[in-house]
């Protein structure tokens, strides 16, 4: 499985300058010769894997990359297809892709929008990538959309939980599975209303930043519509370490819940710390004070240790899950690297099946025939039940787990229990929705 | 009231921390006159020690159990602790319990070592050379430091908890007069912020009370004129080193169950722990601790909501505008001697 | 010529080759082959050289110079690259309008922070610089979002207004930057052989600028200014004792690197619009520190191989992967290869922080002049058969 070998660039000159020992110059632009972006010809295309390999999210990075090795060896029909074989739809064959070979070349996002940025161009520019998919946050996943869009290929979004990625920073080229900020709210307002009544008091503390912003206005709205009264909404910077001084006012604050919109490192500490302060073995109101985590990363959380037992939160997808698609991708996971997949592992592999499938079924890679391919696209057998890849807004609508730390782990991996599994319409919104406003698709560029 | 007595408490926590980290750059500025970047690396570094003890206390042997199974559907394999297995599993469940505490002892010497080998290898081809390669080359051995650590550990956080005794909190505000249940500030905080002001008086008093630390005391003040005094200046530097890694380290230990150790946690540190020593005033160690304090307390402060709603941000820059007020007042911060690191 | 010595001039010569035939010179191996991946030719990594090497160049005039070590400069840098936005969001993708805007806001942005911060020397200088480079970059991320657009960094939309060009093409899409019509972003590529080259237009403009600001810097290094500052750096209170007061002189200097750093700034926005907040951390003002010392500070050309060596590993080592190792080696034995992989492992893909590491180590420890005096040590092996004086002087002017 080499990715340099016989690159699309490669096959063209050797065709075009076969028998000529040193051939004139042969001038050409970029655009005359394809009809999009580096259009595969070389019986093998290109996707770039542009995932956090330095910096605090390399871990999540390194399963990502994990997970995009494992889809690439089932679609070229190696291994044992893992979730190919329980997705409803049944394009692929495990041939590559329209019979091309697929390869990769990887990058580091350092999660950095610049750094993304630049390691996507050179995939694109160097390496003839038609594909780009990845990343660990937010801002990075909207700055390589944002460059996909203007060079024509498409963008299959990785772990980004904001509502700007299709909702105001939306764009004809990106697509996006993951779950959004907005759904993590609506997945939890019932079961926070069931588990610790409607009169509640909370106090929010939020990452001062874009996502954390998004967070706390889906999770606020939805509390507030259960009734909970929001004392406070405090905002952190994203450098800070240590939580204690935002943690102590919240004490004497009258509150009895304390909502984190943090993630990563942010949610590791501001979590430890709240324990520390003694937070959970308070009595506020007559009632128990609650932590909540909107946003949950099982690779972070076990970060956090013992701190995470009872705390709810909601998350993409989650191992122990015991549909066929799940079983089948853990299987396949486990059995190659010893260790069951995380969210972000599991939702850049459905990324990659997706992404191949909707090439097999367009009959082409052009990045509009992939669009029209997945707008509108109905599947199931991902691990998420029955899915929609809505034309609107490039959202994936599908089922959110509502989790808990568990209080008797019997792994190191055993860290969340799922508590509920709240259903695709209750988390479902208009696509003119406020929260989602300011944006547009633009249309689809083929690039060329 | 009762808000601002419970950050006055987070200021002095925090203010421990800069104030230990910004005490071993001072003492290596001082002494070896050596710019030195890695010095959160160190930090790091002594904080990994703990979950390094902590995971060999965790050495553990696999037995099968047959009635259960894993994630895969393998019968699953139960792992018992030698520690557990040797002392019985109270009390090897003690001994883990208290890995941090442990750590402390297992650390110093390790910084030490660590120290000598950096100083005696690295550092001491450096003395001569100007300021910009001691940062190039001491950064440098940070980065490295940081990626082997990335390397064994991962880049995510180790959970490093304190003994359970330590867990919970302590009722202050009982103590002032308050209801019960107004000030509670975490035990393992307490010790922290205790710890440091032994180690840091420990420091002062070495230096003051011993002829070591006289001479070492004096050349801080004039190393030219100790050295031509004839004394061996030079196994001082090394020893001092290994001191400040030895003060990084057991600093970063202490803090590991605070905040959960990563392999980055060092270069957080790093940029605020030299503001923390340029605003104490180069080579001052009571400026250091000074100003370490200080800035904790104001970052405390400025990180209260209603100083948020009247200034919005200024939890973001508080340390950065204290640095330049002090700075453009005090030309050489609160406590610096006149001509140290000023060309 | 041109008002430069016969030795600055030829080297202003090598440098405009250098960067005309980059193309060439970056791409030397065959597209297809296993070395393919340390070709560097491609139009982003090459833009990302010169703008850097613009950056440092700036950089050294106030380090080389003067001796003072701003660890700030990355915020000149962020403020170009939001000024050069900006202007393509509000007038249009003409990138003179944004390259103009960016120079003069950082200028007039160094101007405070540097009157500001010469008021000290020293490290109390370096900490000045570095908490107002913070600041701007803390406030960027957080409270000043409605102009920096945050995390996710300041971006073109379809809304925008431009009030001089158009707000979306015929097609729906963003519009490009452009030069008068001339796209940023068009690229010839040439085949020759087996070999691919990448001729960008974006990529010439910035080589056109970085000759230029080459120049400048040649023309400050040797002009009675530049002796000047070098006078500041040798003996600031001497110069105080002759009647001289040296701060204007500072000050300018730290105004021209700032407004280097702008023009740097501003080009990265031109040849890619996004302006990011993380331009502006420490890191990044270190990184320049890092470049100008590495490839030798006070040298006219070190700076910019110091940038051109980060941002090399940068951008090509962290792309190399394990699958990409196995592909090179495997002529050999199975055995043998999976060793070398797992030796080169650590040091590859996401070890590429390791390996930069141990370089600056390396670099500083067996090289104190940096780059250039690695370049000058092969050279005297070349030259030694010449006369002993003869050779010293060849080697020392042209690092000056």
């Amino acid at each position: 499985m080499s990715n340099s070998n016989f690159t699309r660039r490669g096959v063209i000159k050797s065709g075009a300058i076969a028998g000529a020992g040193v051939a004139l110059p042969t001038i050409f632009t970029a655009s005359s010769a394809a009809a999009y972006t580096n259009e595969p010809t070389g019986g093998s295309v290109t996707f770039g894997f542009n995932v956090p390999q330095t910096g605090p999210y390399a871990d999540e990075g390194a399963d990502e990359l994990r997970a995009y090795e494992l889809a690439v060896e089932h679609l070229n029909g190696n291994g044992d297809g893992g979730m190919m074989n329980t997705f409803s739809s049944k394009s692929l064959k495990g041939n590559g892709i329209l019979g091309n070979k697929v390869e990769f070349v990887t990058g580091d996002t350092q999660t950095k929008s610049d750094a993304a940025r630049a390691s996507a161009k050179s995939m694109i520019e160097k390496d003839g990538a038609i594909m780009i998919t990845g990343g660990s946050s937010s801002g990075v996943a909207v700055a390589v959309q944002g460059l996909c869009q203007e060079a024509g290929v498409i963008f299959m979004a990785g772990l980004t939980h904001s509502n700007d990625t299709t909702g105001k920073d939306k764009k004809a080229n990106g697509f996006r599975h993951f779950f959004n900020a907005y759904m993590s709210a609506a997945a939890l307002a019932p079961v926070l209303s069931k588990l610790y009544g409607n009169d509640r008091k909370a106090y929010h503390l939020t990452a001062d930043y874009t996502w954390g912003w998004t967070q706390e206005e889906s999770i606020k709205a939805a509390s507030e519509a259960l009734g909970w009264e929001t004392i406070n909404a405090v905002k952190t910077p994203l450098a800070q370490t240590d939580f204690s001084s935002y943690i102590a006012p919240v004490l004497n604050s009258g509150a009895d819940v304390l909502v984190l919109n943090h993630y990563g490192g942010n949610m590791v500490n501001s979590l430890t710390n709240a324990v520390q302060f003694g937070l959970r073995e308070k009595v506020v109101n007559g009632k128990n004070f609650e932590i909540v985590v909107p946003l949950f990363s099982r690779l972070m959380a076990r970060g956090a240790g013992e701190n995470i037992k009872g705390i709810l939160g909601s998350t993409n997808w989650h191992w122990s899950l015991q549909d066929e698609g799940s079983k089948a991708f853990v299987k396949s996971f486990g059995t190659k690297y010893g260790f069951p997949p995380s969210q972000a592992a599991h939702t850049v592999y459905c990324q990659t099946l997706l992404y191949a499938d909707a090439a097999e079924r367009a009959g082409t890679f052009n990045p509009c025939g992939i669009g029209e391919a997945l707008e509108g696209f109905e599947f199931d057998g991902l691990g998420n039940g029955k899915t929609l890849y809505r034309a609107d807004d490039h959202q994936c609508f599908k089922d959110v787990l509502v989790v808990r730390g568990k209080e008797n782990p019997t792994s190191e991996f055993d860290i969340l229990e799922v508590v509920e599994v709240t259903p695709a319409e209750q988390v479902t919104y208009a696509p003119d929705h406020p929260m989602f406003a300011g944006g547009a698709l633009g249309n689809c560029n083929p690039g060329a | 009231m009762d808000a601002i007595i419970l950050q006055i408490l987070n200021g002095l926590d925090k203010g421990s921390a800069y104030a230990l980290i910004a005490l071993g750059l001072t003492l290596i500025f001082g002494t070896l006159g050596v710019v030195n970047f890695a010095h959160g690396a160190l930090f790091m570094i002594g904080a990994f020690c703990a979950v390094t003890l902590s995971r060999i206390l965790n050495f553990s042997f696999e037995t099968i159990d047959p009635t259960k199974t894993d994630f895969l559907g393998n019968p699953a394999k139960i792992k018992t602790t030698y520690v557990e297995h040797w002392f019985g599993a109270d009390f090897g469940a003690t001994i883990i319990d208290w890995a941090v505490p442990l750590a402390i002892l297992f650390s110093i010497p390790i910084m030490i070592l660590f120290g000598f080998i950096v100083e005696r290898g690295l550092i001491k081809h450096f003395y001569k050379r100007p300021h910009a390669d001691q940062i190039l080359v001491t950064y440098g051995l940070a980065i490295v430091l940081q990626e082997i650590i990335k390397a064994f550990y991962g880049a995510n956080p180790i959970p490093t908890p304190a003994p359970d005794v330590f867990k919970g909190s302590f009722d202050f505000g009982t103590l002032l007069g308050f209801e019960p249940n107004a000030i509670i500030y975490p035990y393992w905080r307490l010790v922290y912020f205790a710890f440091s002001a032994l180690i840091i008086s420990g420091v002062f008093a070495f230096l003051r009370f011993t002829t070591f630390g006289m001479v070492v005391r004096a050349g801080m003040a004039d190393r030219e004129t100790v050295g031509l005094l004839g004394l061996n200046i030079d196994k001082r530097f090394t020893f001092m080193f290994g001191l400040a890694a030895a003060v990084a380290g057991v600093a970063g230990v202490m803090y590991a169950p605070i905040n959960s150790p990563n392999y980055h946690m060092g270069m957080d540190f790093l940029v605020l722990s030299f503001v923390v020593v340029v605003v104490g005033g180069m080579g001052s160690l009571p400026g250091a601790v000074l100003a370490g304090f200080l800035l904790g307390i104001l970052e405390s402060f400025a990180s209260m909501n209603e100083v948020k709603s009247l200034i919005p941000g200024i939890d973001q820059i508080i340390i950065y505008v204290v640095a330049i007020i002090i700075l453009l007042t005090r030309p050489r911060g609160l406590m610096g001697r006149k001509g140290v690191m000023e060309d | 010529m041109l008002g430069l010595n016969k030795k600055d001039f030829s080297l202003l010569l090598v440098v405009a080759a250098l960067t005309l035939f980059a193309p060439f010179i970056l791409n030397p191996f065959p597209e297809g082959s296993g070395m393919a991946q340390f070709n560097a030719g491609y139009p982003d990594l090459m833009q990302r050289f010169v703008i850097f090497g613009i950056f440092a160049i700036g950089f050294n005039i106030l380090l080389g110079l003067t001796g003072y070590l701003s660890f700030g400069h990355a915020a000149f840098l962020g403020v170009g690259s939001y000024s050069a936005v900006w202007m393509f969001k509000l007038l249009s993708m003409n990138v003179i309008p944004a390259i103009l805007l960016a120079v003069v806001v950082s200028g007039l942005f160094a101007l405070v922070i540097g009157f500001i911060s010469l008021r000290r020397s020293g490290i109390y200088f370096s900490i000045l610089t570095l908490a107002f480079a913070q600041m701007s970059f803390n406030l960027a991320y957080s409270v000043l979002t409605p102009i920096t657009n945050g995390e996710t960094g300041l971006q073109l939309t379809l809304n925008d207004p431009r009030v001089l060009g158009q707000s979306a093409t015929a097609d729906g899409s963003i519009p490009v930057t452009s030069l008068f019509g001339l796209e940023m972003r068009s690229t010839f590529e040439m085949t020759l052989g087996p070999w691919l080259f990448q001729f960008n237009a974006g990529y010439y403009l910035c080589a056109l600028i970085l000759l230029l600001s080459f120049y400048l810097s040649i023309r400050i290094f040797r002009s009675p200014f530049g002796l000047m500052l070098r006078a500041i750096k040798s003996n600031q209170t001497r110069l105080n004792y002759t009647g001289l007061n040296a701060r204007p002189y500072t000050l300018a200097a730290f105004v021209i690197s700032g407004m280097y750093a702008g023009l740097a700034g501003a080009l990265m926005a031109s040849m890619d619009p996004l302006a990011g907040a993380e331009r502006m951390q420490w890191t990044a003002s270190g990184e320049v520190v890092l470049m100008t010392i590495l490839g030798g500070a006070g040298t006219l050309i070190g700076p910019v191989l110091g940038a051109g060596f980060i941002k090399y590993f940068e951008n090509i080592f962290s792309k190399i992967n394990d699958t990409v190792l196995h592909g090179w080696f495997e002529f050999m034995p199975d055995g043998l290869e999976n060793l070398i992989v797992g030796i080169l492992h650590p040091f590859i893909g996401k070890g590429w922080h390791l390996t930069l590491g141990l370089l600056f180590m390396l670099v500083v420890i067996f090289l104190p002049g940096g780059l250039v005096e690695g370049g000058q040590r092969i050279a005297k092996l070349f030259r030694r058969k010449k006369p002993d004086d003869a050779g010293d002087n060849a080697q020392s002017t042209p690092a000056e």
